[in-house]
């Protein structure tokens, strides 16, 4: 849908504001570009509609070169939201809506009709058509400002920092909103901000930005996962790093890749001295290739001690386990749910590759309640 | 008291030509000033480089006499009407040049840039953007020209363009005092009216919402 091409703005003067750019994105993506003031990301936003234009390097839009269109035209086809909100104040709530319709020339009639249908989106009653932008409040003006940009059912909508002049209560409310909304009508949004919280809850691919250059893109999970540099770790901030760590990371960063296990075919005794040796109170038992096949514990081998034999004899095939790729987060909550002392871990051919206990909980919750005090103290 | 109905019953028919003459040469002269000065105006927005120097020349003008611009004109447009008309229309360009590039500079970038960026032309911009928003600031401008006008126009009639000045400038050279009244009175009547006309204009023109704030 959207595609940059080696795209770079140099100013006169030399000064270079975006170098060598390549991107791309699919459709109905919500793409925020972030980064530190002076990183480019305005920039980069701006060159979309032409509103700045690159001095090397293509842009696509559905394939088609935005230079070789008309940059009016072109504008009409995008939507755009900005910071300052920039309703007009002589015009109605009505007339602010569905400007870009009236300039592309929409009978009144069916203009005024679409005013109404979108101001529904938000939950705003018809009665607010006839109304002045001074006459609502800053979240009721940018819902107003997002609307004007919905207005021609463009694809494509651009958005500069639209909540930063916004309190706290009211940014989380539009935030929610306005992704909802997104979803449901599919929209590409390309969205600017340097507000990484901003950027974690609405974006589906990240795009971080510094002194022109593209550090990382990403989804936000792969971001929080692999930040690709220090100064993308700097920039989500440590803090966000451990809190994310949970909701991020998979069982197999965090389970002990050394289970104690023991085949099938092996006498009890053996298991009880592999038991004595390791002081643990039940075995994994895998197969000659590795893959899991239940479990031992000691009760079980104390109750058929004279008539079992063989491990395979009191085995409990009856075991929880988890793939290796499974978030943490929701191993967590399976081990609190089922009351479980410990989560064997497999692979796709459920090979037995680690396990999960309860410590390793007390390892993240540890972690996330101490950790950036101990990332402080080592500094 | 009875002196005044004297003087009305002998020349009022020529008072109210005269008033007629001096309202139509400043009112031309005026809406010559807009036509010209609210276009050059927004040009010179857009020519940032050039505002101050046009400005500059405009204001040197602006400190020139008007009789001596009036007298300047003679050799060139003669005697008459249009001669006064023309200079008039001079002094009229400043007041509503500086004030249509003051407003329209003033015009909040944001909204520009909304604008730019909802894909208006240029036109488009000054037609639904720029002009609503500075209009009262450019009626302003119109107010004071307009005025200004009515009061210089008397002196048209030192080249021979009528009006009222005609009356002050015969009780000047005859000094009978009631001429000079009778010329001075009415200029500043109709120069009153004038302004109260062009108010209400001012008020109607400005965008609905942007009454309110200015009262506030």
């Amino acid at each position: 849908m959207l595609k940059f091409e080696h795209v770079s703005k140099k100013y006169k003067g030399g000064k270079i504001a975006v170098s060598n750019l390549n991107l791309e994105f699919k459709k109905g993506e919500f793409i925020v570009f972030i980064g530190p003031s002076g990183c480019g990301k305005t920039t980069t936003m701006k060159m979309i509609n032409r509103l700045i234009e690159p001095t090397e390097g293509k842009i696509f839009i559905n394939g088609e070169d935005i230079m070789e269109k008309d940059p009016v035209k072109l504008r009409r086809e995008i939507g755009y939201v900005i910071q300052q909100i920039g309703l007009f104040p002589h015009m109605t709530i009505q007339e602010n809506i569905s400007l870009v319709l009236k300039l592309l020339k929409w009978p009144e009639e069916k203009r005024k009709k679409r005013a109404e249908e979108l101001l529904s989106l938000v939950d705003m009653t018809p009665d607010y058509l006839e109304r002045y932008p001074h006459e609502l409040s800053g979240g009721q003006q940018q819902r107003i400002g997002v609307l004007r940009a919905l207005a021609a059912d463009q694809p494509l909508i651009l958005m500069d920092e639209p909540f930063g002049a916004l309190d706290p209560i009211t940014r989380d409310a539009l935030q929610d909103e306005f992704k909802n909304l997104q979803k449901k009508l599919d929209k590409t949004i390309v969205f600017v901000t340097h507000d990484m919280d901003e950027a974690l809850k609405l974006a589906d691919k990240i795009v971080i930005l510094r002194d022109g250059q593209l550090v990382q893109c990403g989804t936000p999970e792969e971001i929080l996962r692999e930040p690709a540099d220090e100064f993308v770790e700097e920039f989500i901030g440590k803090e966000r790093l451990v809190q994310a760590k949970p909701n991020i990371t998979t069982v197999e960063q965090i389970m002990n890749a050394h289970p104690v296990t023991i085949t099938s075919d092996e006498q009890l005794s053996n298991a009880i001295t592999v038991m004595k040796t390791n002081r643990v109170d039940s075995l994994l038992v895998i197969d000659k290739e590795g893959v899991l096949e239940g479990y031992i514990d000691v009760e079980a081998i104390d109750q058929n001690r004279k008539k079992a034999k063989s491990v395979a004899d009191i085995l409990n095939p009856d075991t929880f386990s988890v793939q290796k790729d499974a978030l943490v987060r929701d191993t967590i909550r399976q081990i609190l749910k089922k009351g479980l002392k410990y989560v064997p871990v497999v692979d796709e051919q459920k090979h037995l590759v680690g396990i999960v206990t309860r410590t390793s909980l007390v390892d993240i919750v540890y972690d996330s309640i101490w950790g950036d005090e101990e990332l402080e103290r080592a500094q | 008291m009875s002196a005044i109905m004297d003087f009305l019953n002998n020349n009022g028919t020529e008072l109210l030509i005269k008033t007629w003459e001096h309202l139509y040469i400043s009112v031309i002269a005026a809406v010559l000033g807009i036509i010209v000065a609210v276009p050059l105006g927004v040009l010179l927005t857009r020519f940032e480089k050039a505002a101050s120097p046009v400005m500059a020349v405009l204001g040197m003008i602006q400190t020139i006499p008007s009789f001596a611009i009036l007298a300047f004109f003679i050799p060139i447009f003669g005697i008459g009407k249009v001669p006064a008309i023309i200079a008039l229309f001079f002094y009229s360009v400043l007041p509503i040049l500086r004030n249509t590039y003051t407003g329209v500079k003033d015009v909040n970038k944001s909204l520009l840039e909304a604008g730019r960026g909802m894909g208006m032309t240029g036109w488009e911009r000054i037609r639904y953007v720029e002009l609503p928003l500075s209009i009262p600031v450019i009626m302003a401008g119109i107010r004071v020209s307009t005025v200004y006008l009515i009061g210089w126009a008397t002196l048209a009639a030192f080249i021979g363009a009528g009006g009222l000045g005609d009356f002050i400038f015969s009780g000047l050279n005859l000094y009978q005092t009631e001429f000079i009244i009778a010329g001075a009175i009415p200029v500043t009547i109709l120069a009153l009216i004038v302004d109260l006309i062009l108010g209400k204009l001012e008020y109607k023109v400005t965008p609905k919402s942007m009454r309110d704030k200015k009262t506030a």
